[in-house]
């Protein structure tokens, strides 16, 4: 394998029902900085049926190229469809990079692509940068979130990875940007496609999306199952979404897309209340990028307070209707 | 119906505590487990045996202790226990762990592979779908419950990020298990005493067929360039207060950054 064959950085443009996902446009930020570094192009690959739109989208979020594959097997993610329409791009354009989001799709479609490539893939990644040799760094945390690692593919093209949703700034939208669209046709093989989607169901309760808010009022056990419904109020009161620790979503208290850290979200609101949270090293992991952290907790040796720009030592469930109680009257 | 079950031993992440003048990770004393979607992915193989009966075999990749989890495996019902452990194994990635479970599994019958979705150590949730790319197996990742039809078909309750699919796929099939799922059964004290004595077949490199330049740390693609623990953030300020004085505090600092 000769590196040199192989140049520009791709993006897996994730879109559901049509919808380009907010980490595809994150994912593109990202891949805009990496392929100036490179002097190479931002290519999007996008799937789907009747997409309208999204390839525009893509362009203005930094891609020079968007692939489109329309076909109707693309209509709805299912793995093989999209491993074959992807696997057939690499084998023919050789991409130098190629970037998904660290999705429940991503995080299915990677690891099949990078088997039947036969390259490397890095999960998860927090960071990406070009070493001096024009290598992709791929920093990732392990160990639940406390030791980070870097990691480099250096005799395999692609390099590819999947990114966490919400770690990369998404940049607005520029409509002025120019792009060439590209339409691609794949040559499925349909004897390949063995599962069948019954059904797609969505849960209401899920459609709150953590990442996108700006203030965060996030409980743990130190809240209990009595204190949510003040969480809840206070939240009300300054426009928050309530989020939570692993704890809480086991116990049953609230659902699990509200979930902060390890196998929840990652989150970067302007405002962060961690309440009667400890602080695990995977909730930490999950919320320590807040631009500002304010942490209530009757242990004032709680790891919680080793990232809180604001620590208040004390019991969250007289502060939390206090607190509620002021913002209410004033 | 075969079932074949991937477990892996792990440190239990949730015991790793911070060192905080050090800032490094004490992995002292840290316990040893099997990983809970691993567990989780078990526990539906051995609710289809009971159910329709089925020969479970459990196979894991990793250091000679490793065959504490099989062990564990015993007591909780599988019918077979199967330890992949080489040095040529050693140092790998996921594709270079993915290709030598996957020879492994070539040597084996099955109906059904079961993965946990993802290893607490490195929560990649990649050697499983690389598994089933090898062996050009349908994967069905994130399952949540999965039930079997008594003939052929398997039927999936897999989770997304919007709320789940159901999906039907036949046998041979790959499934990734998330813990969440259900609830791993307890091992029987019948189970605990007979697990030390039954036999847990060791697998060497010369036990499969494997190119040996596409396993353990040589067959790997990606490596470490480096490892640190994460920059400690600057402590910030830390108020012992009365309550109504604690609610003051907070509130200029709302209004400070223009929340209210």
């Amino acid at each position: 394998m000769d590196k040199n064959d192989y140049k520009d950085v791709y993006v897996f443009a994730e879109q559901r029902d049509g919808k380009v996902q907010n980490v595809a446009f994150e994912l593109l930020g990202k891949a805009r900085e990496l392929a100036d570094k490179l002097g190479e192009k931002v290519v999007a690959v996008l799937l789907g049926h009747n997409l309208g739109d999204a390839a525009q989208q893509c362009i203005a979020h930094g891609a020079d190229v968007v692939l489109n594959v329309d076909a109707p097997e693309l209509e709805h993610y299912t793995t093989e469809p999209y491993a074959q329409a992807i696997h057939q791009i690499i084998r023919e354009r050789k991409p130098s990079i190629v970037l998904f989001g660290a999705t429940t799709i991503g995080r299915d479609l990677g690891p099949r692509l990078s088997a039947r490539v036969g390259t490397g893939l890095t999960a998860d990644c927090t960071a990406l940068e070009i070493s001096d040799d024009r290598d992709l760094l791929m920093t990732r945390p392990a160990f639940g979130g406390n030791l980070m690692a870097t990691i480099v593919c250096k005799e395999h093209r692609p390099q590819m990875s999947t990114v966490r949703p919400g770690v990369m700034r998404m940049s607005p939208a520029d409509e002025s940007r120019k792009g060439e669209v590209e339409n691609v046709k794949i040559d499925f093989n349909p004897a390949k496609f063995r599962v069948r989607v019954k059904e797609r169901v969505k849960e209401t309760k899920n459609l709150v999306d953590i990442t996108e808010a700006k203030v965060l009022v996030s409980g743990g056990r130190g809240v209990g199952s009595a204190g949510f419904d003040k969480l809840r109020d206070l939240a009300g009161t300054i426009g928050a979404e309530v989020s939570a620790s692993r704890a809480m979503v086991d116990a049953g208290y609230i659902e699990h897309a509200r979930q902060v850290g390890q196998t929840g979200k990652t989150v970067r609101p302007d405002l962060y209340f961690a309440l009667g949270i400890s602080g695990a090293i995977q909730h930490l992991a999950g919320m320590e990028e807040s631009d500002f952290i304010i942490a209530v907790n009757k242990d004032k040796f709680a790891p919680i307070f080793s990232v809180a720009d604001l620590g208040i030592v004390g019991d969250v469930n007289k502060i939390v209707p206090l607190l509620a109680a002021r913002l209410k009257r004033d | 119906m075969n079932i074949v079950v991937c477990i892996k031993q792990v440190p239990d992440t949730t015991e790793i505590k911070l060192d905080p003048v050090k800032g490094t990770l004490i992995r002292d004393g840290v316990p040893s487990i099997m990983n809970p979607d691993d567990k989780g992915g078990l526990e539906f193989a051995l609710r289809l045996k009971d159910k329709y009966g089925a020969n479970v075999t459990v196979i894991t990749m990793g250091p000679p202790q490793a065959e504490e989890i099989l062990r564990e495996a015993y007591a909780m019902g599988v019918d077979r226990a199967i330890l992949l452990s080489d040095r040529k194994f050693g140092g790998a990635d996921t594709l270079a762990t993915s290709r030598t479970i996957a020879a492994a599994l070539r040597k084996l019958d099955y109906d059904l592979v079961i993965t946990g979705r993802q290893a607490i150590d490195g929560d990649t949730a990649q050697v499983g779908p690389q598994i089933a790319e090898h062996l050009d197996l349908p994967q069905v990742t994130y399952a949540e419950s999965l039930e079997f039809d008594g003939d052929k078909t398997f039927t999936v309750k897999k989770a997304d990020e919007d709320g789940y699919q159901v999906i039907e796929v036949d046998a041979p099939a790959l499934v990734t298990a998330l813990a969440s799922g259900v609830k791993p059964r307890y091992m029987s004290v019948r189970g605990i005493v007979e697990a030390y004595d039954r036999p847990v077949e060791v697998w060497n490199f010369d036990s499969v067929e494997v190119d040996p330049a596409t396993i353990g740390l040589n067959g790997s693609p990606t490596r470490v360039a480096k490892s640190f623990a994460k920059g400690m953030k600057a402590p910030g300020q830390l108020y012992e207060v009365e309550p109504e004085e604690a609610v003051e505090i907070i509130l200029a600092k709302l209004r400070e950054k223009f929340i209210i």
